[in-house]
């Protein structure tokens, strides 16, 4: 019938303008990054397998982890706030409880040999530059240091929840709230914003995330972004491959490599999308019962339309 | 005044008072189809269908949305978004809509040129149509800026800089118009105004001439075929429908238009639930920056043909070109020298020149957006070149076409 093939002349060079202008053109704009499975080849694979006891001996001794560390899950309450901790170390350095069920275990064992190695820092932290990462690497406890670091691991992954148990704001919080505020989730990089009841108290802790992101800045060079609609700006993809790697997606960035495992980043990813797409559910839920109520639409008025030219034609 | 009656129900009251059976007749029983015209003849009512979406959607938005550069990227992505119930769904039919429209009126105006309507006695359609999407395009441009994104903050600061007129650097022309130095406060508010009403009113004005344009020269039809509307008329009217070439709009065609709409409408919400992501560019969920150029700067797809015929070219004839590209379409009219109003196809060369614009112009939305680098930057300039060229090969090719 000819309106038919009216329809398909209109639909493919509809669709021939709309490849071209959104897949093929972003395409062309920014590179594909595959996902390297959060696997991290370049760091050296753990042989040892780690014995928790041992590794808690380190850990609160001559590991030093506690000098830095709190670990709230062993009873190990921070010794200063999050903006003297900034003013120390640029950054609040991050609870442990959790470290084990987000990090991949090669990644936590790499970082306490080689920190700048292990966040793929070290373009930032040379010799020339004079700047130290603040924190320091392992060298050893006197035994085989290989052992050690794998103790250390395997005593971190003791005390953290199993990663089927942790939520995505734990997993976000560990991984990127230090630095990452998402002011529509009421995050801010101290922690969620409370409500207040006095104008008062309010300001106060606006201060403090002032003064924390003021330290911050120096640290990384500008403020890392509030993440709260990157889910829409950047989409899954990147942010995965991002979360993986930044230097793959933005060459020579402050942003270390974060570390997490692939169920980790997942949780990231979960906590991003409730945060930048929190109507996800609802829209489908809807959306369902629109298509239902037009395509009946669709059936009744072409039975109209038949009714009505049956004495046209 | 007139004489009145005591009414007997409620429907003559109103006659007698507001003459509603002659309206009626006047604007749907009585106003003449051709019966031989295909869905693309609906593709108004389904223009006048996305608009009324638009606005009442717009309404919805304008409830919550503040126009202030602090607040106005949150009031769009958070409150719409997440706070009041159902925003998320105004918020992406209206997003959807203002893309989709350009769609149907790109297909609308392909329609009218493929068969000719806009040849003797229709100019009037015509070029209404044209003001028509000239001022939807001013509404997309001024509605695109109100989220405060990125994209909205630079493609604000490109369009704005076009009115320096090149070489001329008439910059207090282009401050005046942004009332600041760069994209600001006062910025939002008059594009604000613009968009929510003094250009919605200017559109409803042009609709009511679109239509009146239609009353006389009445609507071509699928076979450019010639005919006395009266005469079948009267046919129609003694019933012999079946005979009769005209149909009447209601409710012969509207039964027609109602069943396009409803498939059209399928399409739409799949977009609206599933893929609104087309027609929102990702670039302007990162909030304005006024420091950070986004790498790439381009605007929505369907200014993408035109802003290709400005970029290739060095400043000032790039201009003139891109001034060129806005107007031209106006005098199609009286550039096309033949006396058919029928379907190129039986047109002889207009068919190929009607092709070769068509694929000319999707060649030129693909290079609007693709970066203007090696192989990419000398299509776009080809193409450019084949836009003008088009155009000025035009009358020579319609002047001697035989009268079919």
């Amino acid at each position: 019938m000819k309106e038919f093939k009216i329809l398909a002349v209109v639909i493919f060079f509809t669709l021939v303008t709309y490849w071209l202008v959104e897949p093929f053109a972003h395409s062309q704009m920014h590179a594909h990054v595959e996902s390297e499975g959060f696997s991290y080849d370049d760091l050296p694979p753990l042989e040892k397998t780690g014995d928790a006891t041992r590794g808690q001996e380190l850990v609160m001794g001559a590991g030093g982890c506690i000098g830095c560390h709190s670990i709230e899950a062993a009873g190990f309450p921070a010794a200063m706030s999050p903006v003297d901790n900034s003013a120390a170390y640029g950054v609040n350095p991050p609870d442990l409880s959790n470290a084990g069920g987000i990090y991949a275990a090669k990644f936590l064992a790499a970082l306490i040999k080689n920190p700048t190695q292990a966040l793929m820092v070290e373009h930032k932290f040379t010799p020339e530059s004079g700047k130290m990462h603040p924190m320091v690497a392992f060298y050893g406890a006197g035994g085989d240091i290989d052992q050690e670091v794998a103790d250390m691991v395997a005593y971190l992954q003791s005390i953290a929840p199993k990663p089927d148990q942790i939520t995505p704001k734990q997993a976000f919080d560990t991984a990127c709230g230090r630095c990452h505020a998402v002011k529509y989730e009421n995050w801010t990089q101290i922690g969620e914003k409370p409500a207040f009841k006095k104008k008062r108290d309010e300001l106060v802790f606006l201060t403090q995330v002032e003064d924390y992101n003021a330290n911050l800045m120096g640290y990384m060079g500008k403020l890392p972004p509030d993440l709260s609609m990157y889910i829409r700006s950047r989409g899954e993809h990147y942010i995965s491959t991002f979360i993986e790697n930044p230097q793959n997606l933005l060459h020579g960035t402050a942003m270390p490599r974060v570390g997490v495992s692939k169920d980790g980043a997942e949780k990231v990813i979960e906590y991003l999308v409730e945060a930048g797409d929190p109507k996800h559910a609802e829209r489908d839920s809807v959306g369902i019962k629109v298509m239902i109520f037009l395509l009946v639409f669709a059936a009744a008025s072409y039975l109209w339309k038949k009714e009505i030219w049956k004495d046209l034609h | 005044m007139a004489h009145f009656t005591k009414a007997t129900s409620v429907h003559d009251w109103l006659n007698q008072r507001l003459a509603i059976d002659t309206l009626q007749r006047v604007l749907s029983k009585e106003y003449w189809i051709p019966k031989n015209i295909n869905f693309l003849w609906a593709m108004g009512m389904v223009l006048a269908f996305t608009f009324g979406i638009l606005l009442v959607s717009g309404i919805f938005l304008l409830m919550y949305y503040q126009p202030n550069v602090d607040t106005a990227f949150d009031s769009v992505n958070y409150t719409i978004m997440r706070e009041v119930d159902f925003g998320w769904l105004w918020r992406h039919v209206h997003a959807v809509a203002a893309s989709v429209v350009f769609l149907i009126i790109y297909i609308h105006m392909l329609t009218g040129i493929y068969y000719g309507s806009y040849k003797k006695g229709r100019e009037m359609i015509w070029i209404s149509g044209m003001l028509l999407f000239v001022a939807f395009s001013a509404e997309a441009f001024s509605g695109y800026m109100l989220p405060w994104g990125q994209m909205s903050y630079w493609a604000g600061m490109v369009i704005t800089n076009l009115f320096s007129l090149g070489s001329l650097e008439f910059n207090g022309l282009v401050e005046w118009i942004r009332g600041d130095y760069v994209p600001g406060q006062a910025f939002l508010d008059r594009f604000f105004m613009l968009h929510v009403l003094l250009i919605p009113l200017a559109i409803l004005g042009v609709i009511g001439l679109h239509f009146g344009a239609l009353r006389i020269p009445h609507v071509n039809n699928q076979d450019g075929e010639e005919f006395d509307f009266d005469e079948e008329a009267a046919k129609y009217k003694a019933g012999n429908k079946k005979e009769s070439k005209v149909i009447a709009f209601a409710n012969d065609f509207l039964s027609k238009d109602m069943f396009v709409v409803s498939i059209y409408l399928i399409f739409f919400f799949y977009l609206v639930f599933w893929h609104f992501g087309f027609a929102m560019d990702p670039i302007n969920f990162d909030p304005a920056d006024g420091l950070k150029t986004p790498p790439h700067i381009y605007p929505e797809w369907y200014f993408l043909w035109s802003y290709e015929i400005l970029r290739p070219f060095p400043k000032d004839p790039g201009l003139v070109a891109f001034g060129f590209a806005q107007v031209i379409f106006f005098l199609l009219p009286w550039f096309d020298r033949s006396p058919n109003a029928v379907p190129a196809s039986r047109r002889g060369l207009f068919f190929f020149w009607f092709w070769a614009m068509v694929v000319d112009l999707i060649i030129l939305t693909a290079m609007g957006k693709l970066p203007p680098v090696g192989v990419y930057s000398l299509i776009g300039e080809v193409a450019a070149y084949g836009f003008i060229a088009l155009w000025v090969i035009l009358p020579f090719i319609t002047r001697n076409e035989k009268r079919v």
